[in-house]
């Protein structure tokens, strides 16, 4: 009896120490590994799923062409994805699963700002290169790390501010613009950005505006902008909230010239807005335009990657595509001229790539350690709805 | 004065809508003293069936909207004998936490099963607009306040003049006298919880062409609604829809007069204070508890 009882102790003990010793194993990242792992972290279900597939369709086209021609540092590349589900809490212990226990080399994601947020000191902390695809929040890059392991292949808020403010001043010469928000950070982070670049011209804002994302009417809030006189609107929010100022524009009956975030190419947006939402321009960093050589080829890969993709209206947002495609493309190349997967010896080489072919264009010294956005203003599009197709506007 | 009559458009609108999910909370109230908090949830299960039933399987709108209602009637009698009555019977409070969770259950079943795109439910009542006073209205919005209204006086005519109504009420006065006269309690408390999804079923049919239909749409509604029928008194029905065009009003004209930055700030203060000066509610009575 007392024997039995030792052994049985014993053998739990040996149990113990094995299921820990496996533990630590498989926490250590995997030097030895035969693939080099990258991690996504990024809303793959709930309001921004559609999104989340878009960035998944770029890397996958992305790590099929580079294992294709031999991968990385004579490796394939695996891809490791996890759902955020748009929450910052799930994205923090996301990012750190994938860095801990999957021994990732960088990660690619954070499609809600709030999620980059939440994930951007954890992987400075961690030194292991953080690339964005998505989220335009402005202090995400410049999030004030001495050394900063977050980049961004995406629009940027305070660029993409100056860029709508532009273009309402050139083509519609506007002198006092209304602002028409959405009620969360991303509204806030744009707010500031527009009072910027209003500020910078010596123009002034006819108001400021939130409202909230299920509000049936935002009469009120427009009628206030309207009577303090504005001659345009800028409007910043997802796909179903922009509707709702659309379809209260046309009940005031009020025609106005409105310049918006990317928000509504999100979905399908004139389903919602109806024709009124034609008049609504957006940016966009990339589209795909029939008679674009390397944009057709492109298509015919994800058609065959992905045989549920009939027409161009099926790789909505191409936006998402193409960043998360270039930002895989750039990360790779980083990795392969730093020789290994340390993160400190990658992000010392992506301030050294040069001359890589992307699909939005061609990266020559993309970052330096004072700008860690690839994308700038002069590579913005400006597009809208037609016939439920995203084009560029003429 | 632009300003004062869009205020007041949008204002009616808006009160009408909350004063008719607020009744669906006042009605399982005075029966049971219990509501479902699912209540937000079925609003917008309401409207996705809407628009399931007409989008996806091609019905007329005369059959889809009241298979629709019904539909959401049958859900509230599921929420009544799962998350209310086994809580209830046990003298439990839990009720209060399952309808909730109900509701989140509900939410995410639809976004799994309906998808995470909001979707249009058209109307032809809000293909063009009647200008006036330098704004507009959709004859969509005219619709909510008028079913409103009419539903209110449906119930009150329900309550005080159908033998149903007044076994309702008389399970309100006393469940054991109301059961010992041969009502059947069980039976009225399941057709209350019935009868309040229909209604927010309802109201997210008259709301959807003016809103997109997908799965959070009715979570807001739903708060602002219990928020109305507090205010309301929570055992009077023109109380409810008093307090909800109150609401709707003051949301309003706080929005235009003071801008949106402040709209829940004033509002929901003007709440508490409402309710720190009158605990029962604005046109409600104080309860009497018997010990």
């Amino acid at each position: 009896m007392q024997t039995s009882r030792f052994l049985s102790q014993v053998t739990r003990r040996a149990l113990m120490s094995g299921v820990v010793g496996l533990a630590v194993a498989t926490s250590l990242p995997a030097f030895a590994a035969d693939t080099v792992k990258i991690g996504l972290v990024a809303a793959l279900s709930g309001q921004s799923a559609k999104s989340g597939q878009a960035i998944t369709r770029g890397l996958t086209i992305a790590i099929d062409e580079i294992n294709a021609k031999g991968g990385v540092l004579g490796k394939p590349i695996e891809l490791v994805s996890r759902d955020d589900e748009s929450n910052p809490g799930k994205g923090l212990v996301a990012a750190r699963e994938l860095v801990q226990r999957e021994g990732v080399a960088a990660m690619i994601g954070g499609l809600d700002t709030p999620v980059s947020f939440a994930i951007v000191p954890f992987a400075n902390q961690a030194k292991v290169p953080f690339v964005g695809p998505w989220a335009a929040g402005t202090g995400i890059t410049k999030n004030g790390a001495e050394e900063n392991y977050i980049f961004r292949v995406s629009a940027v808020d305070e660029y993409v501010d100056e860029a709508i403010t532009e273009y309402l001043v050139a083509n519609h010469a506007v002198k006092k613009p209304g602002m028409i928000l959405i009620n969360n950070p991303w509204g806030e982070s744009n707010e500031k950005g527009l009072t910027k670049a209003l500020e910078k011209r010596g123009m002034e804002t006819a108001g400021i505006e939130k409202f909230e994302s299920n509000d049936v009417d935002v009469v009120p809030q427009l009628t206030r902008l309207k009577e303090n006189g504005a001659d345009s609107l800028f409007v910043v929010a997802n796909v179903a909230p922009t509707a709702q100022v659309i379809k209260s524009l046309d009940r005031m009956g009020w025609d106005v010239p409105l310049a918006s975030h990317w928000g509504p190419s999100g979905g399908r947006f004139t389903e919602l807005a109806g024709k009124s939402g034609e008049k609504l321009h957006f940016i966009q960093t990339y589209l795909f335009v029939e008679g674009d050589a390397k944009g057709e080829a492109m298509f015919a890969r994800l058609q065959e990657a992905f045989p549920e993709i009939k027409t161009m209206a099926d790789v909505t947002p191409a936006t998402g595509i193409a960043n998360s495609y270039d930002a895989m493309i750039l990360l790779a190349a980083a990795i392969e001229k730093a020789g290994s997967t340390d993160g400190p010896a990658i992000r010392q080489a992506m301030y050294e790539i040069e001359n890589i072919e992307g699909l939005i264009k061609t990266y020559t010294d993309p970052f330096s350690p004072e700008d860690q956005d690839a994308i700038g203003p002069e590579d913005y599009l400006f597009a809208h709805f037609v016939e439920g197709q995203i084009i560029p506007v003429k | 004065m632009t300003l004062l009559i869009a205020a007041l458009v949008t204002g009616i609108g808006l009160g009408s809508m909350y004063g008719l999910i607020a009744l669906g909370f006042q009605i399982t109230y005075s029966v049971s003293q219990t509501v479902n908090f699912a209540q937000g949830s079925v609003v917008m299960l309401g409207a996705v069936l809407g628009y399931v039933f007409i989008e996806r399987l091609g019905l007329n709108w005369l059959i889809a909207y009241p298979l629709a209602i019904l539909c959401c009637g049958g859900f509230g009698m599921i929420v009544e004998i799962l998350l209310v009555r086994p809580f209830v019977e046990r003298n439990s409070e839990a009720w209060l936490m399952a309808t909730v969770a109900g509701g989140i259950f509900l939410d995410n079943a639809v976004l799994f099963t309906f998808g995470n795109e909001p979707r249009t439910l058209a109307s032809s009542l809000t293909q063009s607009t009647w200008q006036f006073a330098g704004t507009g209205i959709y004859p969509q919005q005219i619709l909510v306040p008028i079913a409103a209204v009419g539903v209110a006086l449906a119930l009150h005519f329900l309550f005080r003049k159908t033998l149903q109504g007044r076994a309702l009420l008389a399970v309100v006065q006393n469940v054991q006298a109301a059961r010992l006269m041969g009502i059947n309690t069980t039976a009225m408390v399941s057709g209350s919880f019935a009868l309040s999804a229909m209604l927010a079923g309802g109201a997210g049919l008259l709301i959807a062409p003016l809103l997109s239909v997908h799965s959070d749409m009715g979570t807001l509604f739903g708060l602002k609604a219990f928020a109305v029928a507090i205010l309301g008194g929570m055992t009077s029905a023109s109380g409810v829809m008093l307090a909800g065009f109150l609401f709707g009003l003051v949301e309003a004209l706080v929005t235009s007069y003071l801008g949106s930055s402040s709209t829940y700030i004033v509002v929901f203060a003007l709440v508490i204070l409402a309710l720190t000066w009158k605990p029962d509610g604005l046109f409600g009575r104080p309860a009497v508890k018997k010990v």
